[in-house]
């Protein structure tokens, strides 16, 4: 007993951290309808900004917290809200999230443009107090907090106190309490809105640096993962403070916290529990919270006479376009493609092939998003831990039994579905941004639980998957690979398409735009969208054995962690999710961009090693642009692409033909329009 | 084709009716929507809710068809009990209705509005066919998705997506789409608000066809008292969530308390 108090205290100190990143979900959340999964990039801003100034320029401890946390924080925090989040006030919440997710991806990488991309290890602490058994409490006790705990606690206790005298004594705290308690009715009556919102912006990014600083010595690297991952621990804090009660949520943190320490500490150590179910915790609890938490469905009745205000999530919408229009849409999109394949089986060297076998197999992979996003309605980030699922199946199958490597990929694609369905079943009945966050919880659940063990991914080494041999052709040969991954391709978008025009794409899109009326005529929203999901999840499946084996193993550190997938998503979501073109281009972007920026950026060096004559001032031009620039430039821009969701929830692809095609019939009107004019005038006529 | 279709002849001895309703209530926070409303409908009849704004006709359809969950009161339907049933449950056992704030399926053509529809009540497609088989309509859909289309005069609008049609076609597209169900029972709510004479005119018409050729019975909410009187042999009336009166049309539409509650406000 007493030892379960002992570890229960222990971990009070991560109960805090997770405390200061979800008051921050909560505020934001409230305030402004933004479920900012940014707060880990802006956390790790801070982070990075208080190591460079207190490590590398050596300034004093207070004056590099003080800038990192007190300017930096609030000041990032003001400049989205300003920039962007401001014009979203009437996008809907998923539109907003994955605003956040594009900046989540983009704002590491332009710290490290800033600060250099070189691992920052062992983090700088700040701390002012010594350990507890020298000031505090005497020797000996059991709970000793070491300095860096006890500058935790007493942060966070600072900052509850402050937050108790600012929503309880001044004015914009109580405005902001009535916002975050029923911000509808709060803006009924009057509160401004965007002054509360930008309030709350630069408040709770101040408190998500504060946790940046404050967590980044626990780790051996500065790293906006390993904050990412706490953050999405925090929100099973705010999931039990039903997203808008902060004293609730406080509890649930420090529970929460607490809750992990007693595990570490009372489970047997090196049993597959401790290992897999203390990093898990968080993501099991948010996952149970969400699923049985009845009040976050939002499918259950409307109670909220005012919830119809929010405006549904806009319906992509098709230009109809003429048959002549599609067919020679089609005719280019086959030439391109053979054309595409002609140049990389004669013309590319093994570099650039490999980059667009990459990118046709990562095709696949997409197309599961088009399935599930596109035509399901669905935003799910489980999908790179699917096609982990259908990569480390076909190892597995290959090494145990010897089968050919096809026919474990299809087994990796049916056990990817099956884990698919499983997984929709619970995750279905959940609505937009909390539908994304149990698929989220889902994927961190799969890398901390069961990653590491070897049933599954094959323990540390990654299993080895061989190419197929089809017939007469050995696909160890790269260029036969590119044609069957190309087939594979062509035949899962066909089926694809196949779907999405058909009755289950029909009764997705019915439910999409109604749900209410798509009921009323018997379509169950339940069953369509585990159809879906499940469907999704196999094409994820079949994509990562593909992607193992064109790579030799299933390996889940190079292709399929989390975050990799979240980057997936950002990109395909903003090409566009319904489309096919846009899920091969995609694809190939993720690979191809990076490797071609790394090319451009290798220019100067290579230019003025050439010319060593070069004048100064070019040498000292040139000199500034780095090789290490390519892979950081290329996801500033795939998060920047997916601000452009918001505005074009059809996606950039797809909102470019539907305006080419627009101005395409604009044109052939008014030549007809012309046309009829000019006969007209010999037969007049009336017209209709 | 509907097996309820003779109803011309009145059987002797008294049926149990098609749906019975007994002792609805809803409560909104503090808001009685619903108090005790009992209704019932025979097959093939026709009746009318009426009521001023906010007298809860639209909670009662909402709970009757399922979108929302009485708090107290029985449902039964065709000699089964409804309460705990989803509304796609209640779809498939034959009722389907229209909504007061129309609900179309953005994107979507009329004819594919009415295609959904006939496919969600048959079963037909589904992955399987989606994969390997044709998802292209068969002839009897496209026949009996030509006959709603004909009977509502919507065969010129067909093409076209439904988020472009005014809102008189776009509540024939909601009628249309509920017909495609084949229901035996057919909420309507306020279908003539936002229609023009002619358009009125027509959906009372195609109303007082599907009735002769099917025998659906039809629950219609509606302020247009020419309308009512034109169609209903029944009205209830609601006031405040409760049951003020109803019975035949004309002795219910002449009687003085319903006149002071409704008609007084109506005009
Ligand atoms: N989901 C809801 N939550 C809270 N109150 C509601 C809800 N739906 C309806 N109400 C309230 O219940 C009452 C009855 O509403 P209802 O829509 O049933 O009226 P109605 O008779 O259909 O009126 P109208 O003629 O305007 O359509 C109204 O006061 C309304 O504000
Ligand atoms: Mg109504």
């Amino acid at each position: 007993m007493v030892d379960l108090l002992e570890y229960a205290v222990r971990g009070i100190p991560t109960g805090c951290v997770f405390a200061l990143l979800a008051v921050g979900l909560v505020l934001t959340y409230k305030t402004s309808g933004v479920f900012n999964l940014a707060f880990a990039a802006q956390a790790y801003t801070s982070a990075a900004v208080f190591y460079v100034l207190r490590k590398e320029q050596e300034w004093p401890l207070f004056w590099s917290a003080f800038i990192a946390i007190v300017i930096v924080g609030p000041a990032l925090g003001l400049l989205l809200e300003r920039v962007l989040f401001r014009h979203l006030r009437g996008a809907g919440s998923l539109a907003k999230m994955v605003t956040s997710l594009g900046l989540l991806i983009a704002i590491p990488e332009v710290v490290k443009l800033f600060f250099g991309s070189d691992a920052k290890s062992n983090p700088p602490p700040l701390w002012y107090v010594r350990r507890t058994d020298e000031w505090l409490w005497p020797q000996g006790s059991k709970f000793v907090f070491d300095a860096g705990q006890v500058t935790t606690i007493l942060s966070t206790l600072v900052v509850v106190l402050g937050l108790t005298v600012l929503f309880r004594y001044t004015n914009l705290g109580l405005r902001m309490r009535a916002v975050v308690e029923s911000s509808r009715l709060a803006e009924l009556n009057g509160v401004n809105a965007e002054r509360v919102s930008m309030a709350s912006w630069m408040l709770s990014s101040m408190l998500a640096g504060l946790a940046g600083v404050l967590v980044a010595p626990l780790f051996a690297s500065l790293n906006p993962i390993d904050l990412f991952t706490l953050l999405v621990a925090a929100l099973a804090a705010t999931v039990v403070g039903g997203l808008s009660s902060i004293p609730l949520t406080f509890i649930g943190a420090i529970g929460l916290g607490m809750l992990q320490a007693v595990l570490a500490g009372s489970l047997p150590t090196n049993s597959v529990l401790a290992t897999g179910l203390r990093p898990g915790l968080p993501f099991l609890v948010l996952f149970a919270l969400l699923i049985f938490r009845p009040g976050l469905r939002s499918n259950s009745e409307m109670a909220d006479p005012l919830a119809t205000v929010d405006p549904p999530l806009p319906v992509p919408v098709a230009v109809s376009r003429p048959r002549w229009m599609s067919i020679s849409s089609r005719t280019v999109g086959v030439v391109a493609t053979m054309f595409g394949l002609l140049v990389s089986w004669f013309v590319l060297d093994g570099f650039w092939l490999a980059i667009v076998i990459s990118g046709v197999v990562l095709g696949v992979i997409m197309l599961s998003l088009t399935v599930v996003t596109g035509i399901g309605g669905m935003l799910s980030l489980a999908q790179a831990s699917l096609a982990a699922i259908g990569a480390f199946t076909t190892a597995q199958v290959v090494t145990a039994t010897g089968l050919p490597v096809l026919v474990a990929m299809l087994i990796g694609a049916a056990v990817a579905a099956a884990c698919g369905a499983l997984l929709a079943i619970p995750v279905v009945r959940l609505d937009g941004v909390y539908l994304a966050l149990g698929t989220l919880a889902f994927a961190l659940m799969f890398e901390s639980i069961l990653v590491p063990l070897s049933w599954v991914s094959g323990g540390s080494v990654p299993l080895a998957v061989p190419r197929p041999v089809i017939g007469p052709w050995d696909l160890a040969d790269d260029r036969y690979f590119l044609l069957f991954a190309a087939l594979c391709l062509t035949v899962i978008a066909l089926a694809v398409i196949r779907v999405r025009q058909g009755t289950t794409g029909r009764f997705l899109q019915a439910i999409q735009s109604s749900p209410t009326a798509a009921n009323s005529i018997g379509i169950s929203g339940g069953r369509s969208r585990i159809i879906a999901f499940t469907l999704a999840a196999g094409i994820a499946g079949f994509g990562g054995g593909l992607l193992a084996s064109f790579a030799g193993r299933a390996n889940y550190q190079a292709s399929f962690p989390y975050v990799v997938g979240l980057v997936w998503v950002a990109l395909v979501i903003s090409a566009g999710a319904r489309s096919i073109q846009a899920a091969v281009f995609s694809g190939i972007m993720f690979f191809l961009l990076p490797a071609t920026l790394n090319r451009v950026f290798s220019w100067p060096e290579n230019y003025l090693e050439a010319h060593q004559q070069a004048p100064e001032w070019m040498q000292n031009l040139l000199g500034l642009v780095q090789p290490n620039w390519a892979v950081p430039v290329s996801f500033i821009l795939f998060g920047i692409g997916a601000f452009t969701y918001a505005k074009h929830p059809e996606g950039i692809i797809e909102a470019q033909t539907n305006s080419s095609v627009t101005a395409v019939l604009l044109w052939t009107e008014r030549r007809k329009a012309k046309v009829d004019a000019t006969s007209s005038m010999d037969t007049p006529q009336v017209s209709a | 084709m509907s097996p309820t279709a003779d109803s011309t002849e009145q059987p002797t001895e008294q049926p149990a009716p098609l749906l019975q309703a007994s002792g609805i209530s809803k409560r909104f926070a503090g808001l009685m929507a619903l108090a005790d409303v009992s209704i019932q409908v025979e097959a093939g009849e026709t009746v009318a809710v009426i009521g001023p704004n906010g007298a809860g006709k639209s909670t009662l359809f909402n709970c009757l068809s399922g979108v929302l969950r009485a708090d107290r009161g029985t449902v039964t339907f065709d000699g089964q009990r409804l309460e705990s049933l989803s509304p796609t449950q209640r779809s498939r056992l034959g009722i389907a209705r229209t909504f007061q704030r129309i609900e179309l399926f953005g994107g979507m053509t009329v004819r594919d509005h009415l295609m959904v529809a006939d496919r969600a009540r048959s079963g037909r497609g589904g992955l399987w066919s989606d994969l390997f088989r044709s998802s292209k309509p068969t002839e009897e859909e496209h026949a009996r998705c030509q006959a709603v289309l004909d009977l509502l005069g919507l065969d010129e609008v067909q093409d076209r997506s439904a988020d472009s049609l005014s809102l008189g076609k776009g509540r024939l597209v909601e009628l249309g789409r509920a017909l495609m169900c084949e229901p035996k029972l057919l909420f309507l709510d306020e279908p003539s608000s936002g229609l023009d004479r002619n358009e009125t005119e027509e959906m009372s018409l195609a109303l007082e066809t599907v009735q002769r050729e099917h025998g659906t019975a039809v629950v219609l909410i509606e302020h247009d008292v020419p309308m009512v009187q034109r169609l209903a042999t029944r009205i209830y009336v609601l006031d405040y969530g409760s049951l003020i009166a109803s019975g035949n049309t004309q002795e219910v539409l002449q009687d003085e308390v319903v006149r002071a509650a409704y008609l007084g406000v109506a005009t």
